[in-house]
């Protein structure tokens, strides 16, 4: 009997997951600023200073000053620090949903299946953003209502995949042959499965991470969810709104600059990191 | 064609589950907010109000009902055709949404068209020339521009077209002070401009990574290949087989991509001041209006589950495939 070893396809290599390398790179940098700035500056960075009121950007501020003499890189970095916990806490809730919900559709129950197949349908049929609206409204406002809108609006997407994943799983052989030897559904979902859904689970959090910033983002720009006075970057992009027009132009740039930096490269880590698990998958 | 009359039946009542669970779930988080809807309602009047006029308010509302009673109330109500009365704008719900909507309906149409557009076009260019450098360009656009919030976007646009160079108007959709009789149409378009490149931008990108992945799919495929050895021209196959091809997964997108056009309109009418639906949702929540908040949920809704149940069929079309197995099965049992 001849044993064919087959190899695989493409075996996944660094070299593919090129960008993503040196995305990994920036967000790390700009994560360890991030949290050195937050506390090093403490609050003392905040203060208002009504002598140095909408300064346009200096050496001594870098991103300029708003119309309370506060220095807007102080304040875009303490934003970027509430973006990414929100973003952390949400994302992270979000892949706990995705996978309860997977397992339960895809437990083999029907009627299960079609109420979570319902409860998708739903979220995508109603814009993200009234969604989050509405449960903000709900709650109160307050970065838990932020948290809790941004993480029950993410999870429809890796629901699917994971649920996939499982079907695919639960009919594969070694899978069927465990079954054959008697082990329990608990046994098999331990060791058989739920081992192949962390790296998806990995992936579907990185690839959260960034749509969540966003959506904290949108929805604080809009008003709704944090008081007026923090320091959000929505919150500073909707404050720099009333000044644009009076040519204060860097209180709208650079706090949404620094932004999309942050969210590009956890897009980038994201996308490599599948690249990396699913040699399959290729580039987006 | 059964199985087609089936399959469009089948969406269609889950088109009515989803918007009857959406209804549900809308009505609960109104319940749970902490906001009291007699004090949103009264707003500056509030000291003016005794506890005997409350009560009174209370019981004419049925706010002293049970939630499940009042939740029947309101969706009877709904399906008749009253949608409420809006504090914010003092005027019936429903006047306000059929109005505010026109003005949306056609900044959202035209960024949609747009977007399919040039998004279809340079997703058709770039697949087709897979790493060259005007690939590259398109592939950056497009992922920047998918890590870019709308709103800023919007803002950045303000800053260099109305602030800097002063060639747009900085808000609304027609000038300050002119009756909507006055305005004419280049002024409407000329407000319209700043929200509506806005709001494509993002849909740019999306369609564009869309379409290049399966145009590169379609370059590669056997009919290609063997059109090439026919001696077909590099323009003769991508506007022949490519093009053609990559046209309906491209719409399916552009259908099932509703929702975050809604979305972007919120936003993009926020920072234009633009009297759209979206900037009436914004009113509806910051000031607890409630009847308005709901009604404008179900026609969001509505709105985004209609494309993408259409999205469904249309994947359906071009790729029947998906729906192989009940095919097949009717196919052995006739």
């Amino acid at each position: 009997m001849t044993v064919v070893v087959e190899k695989p396809p493409q075996t996944p290599s660094l070299d593919r997951a090129n960008p993503a390398l040196v995305a990994t790179g920036i967000a790390v940098l700009l994560l360890a600023a991030v949290l050195l700035a937050a506390w090093l500056l403490g609050s003392s960075g905040l203060a208002s200073d009504f002598q140095a009121r909408l300064q346009p950007p200096s050496w001594q501020h870098l991103f300029g000053t708003d119309m309370f003499g506060r220095d807007v890189l102080a304040r875009t970095i303490k934003g970027l620090a509430l973006s990414l916990r929100v973003g952390f806490l949400a994302a992270g809730i979000s892949v706990v949903i995705a996978t309860c919900l997977a397992i339960v559709s895809a437990s083999g129950s029907r009627l299960a299946d079609s109420l979570v197949s319902l409860f998708i349908d739903m979220t995508m049929g109603l814009p993200h953003l009234v969604l989050l609206i509405l449960i903000s409204f709900a709650l109160g406002g307050g970065t838990t209502a932020v948290v809790i809108a941004v993480a029950v609006t993410h999870w429809p997407r890796l629901t699917r995949i994971l649920r996939a994943e499982i079907l695919q799983l639960r009919n594969a052989e070694y899978v069927i042959v465990s079954r054959n030897f008697g082990k329990s559904r608990w046994f098999i979902a331990r060791h058989h499965i739920l081992p192949h859904l962390v790296p998806q689970m990995i992936v579907g959090f990185v690839l959260l991470f960034p749509h969540a910033i966003l959506h904290e983002a949108g929805l604080t720009f809009l008003g709704f969810g944090l008081e007026p006075g923090e320091p959000a970057i929505g919150i500073l992009l909707s404050e720099s709104m009333r000044y644009l027009l009076a040519g204060k132009w860097w209180l709208g740039l650079f706090p949404g600059l620094l932004l999309v930096v942050a969210v590009l490269c956890f897009d980038i880590i994201g996308n490599g990191l599948r690249v990396l698990t699913d040699p399959k998958a290729g580039r987006p | 064609m059964r199985s087609w009359k089936a399959f469009v039946l089948v969406r269609l009542i889950r088109l009515a589950l989803v918007l009857a669970g959406v209804a549900v779930v809308a009505f609960v988080l109104v319940k749970l907010s902490p906001v009291d809807p007699i004090d949103a309602y009264l707003g500056p009047d509030i000291a003016r109000v005794g506890p005997e006029q409350r009560a009174l308010i209370t019981e004419k509302w049925g706010l002293d009902q049970p939630a499940g009673v009042q939740f029947v109330k309101w969706l009877s109500s709904m399906l008749t055709g009253d949608l409420g009365w809006s504090v914010t704008y003092n005027a019936s719900v429903a006047d306000v949404i059929s109005e505010r909507f026109r003005s949306s309906i056609v900044l959202m149409g035209l960024a949609w068209a747009f977007s399919g557009f040039i998004g279809f076009s340079l997703g058709i260019w770039a697949g087709a020339n897979p790493g060259s450098w005007s690939d590259r360009i398109i592939r950056l656009y497009a992922y920047i521009l998918a890590a870019t919030p709308t709103f800023w976007i919007a803002i950045l646009l303000l800053i260099v077209f109305s602030v800097g160079l002063r060639w747009t108007p900085v808000c609304c959709a027609a000038p300050i002070g002119m009756l909507p009789e006055d305005v004419t149409l280049l002024q409407r378009l000329h407000h319209l401009l700043l929200p509506l490149i806005a709001l494509s931008i993002l849909g740019i990108a999306q369609i564009a990574l869309h379409t290049r992945v399966k145009m590169i799919e379609i370059m590669q495929s056997d009919f290609v290949l063997y059109a090439r050895a026919q001696g077909a021209t590099m323009l003769d196959i991508v506007l022949h087989h490519g093009a053609r091809n990559a046209a309906l997964p491209a719409i399916t997108v552009l259908f099932a991509s509703l929702g975050e056009l809604f979305g972007g309109s919120i936003l993009a009418e926020t920072v234009f001041s633009y009297p759209g639906l979206g900037s009436a949702t914004i009113e509806a929540g910051i000031r607890g209006d409630v009847p308005l908040l709901l009604a404008i949920t179900l026609t969001a809704t509505l709105f985004v589950s209609v494309g993408n149940t259409i999205a469904d069929i249309l994947y359906h079309v071009a790729d029947p495939r998906i729906s192989s197995a009940s095919e097949a099965w009717q196919g052995i049992a006739e």
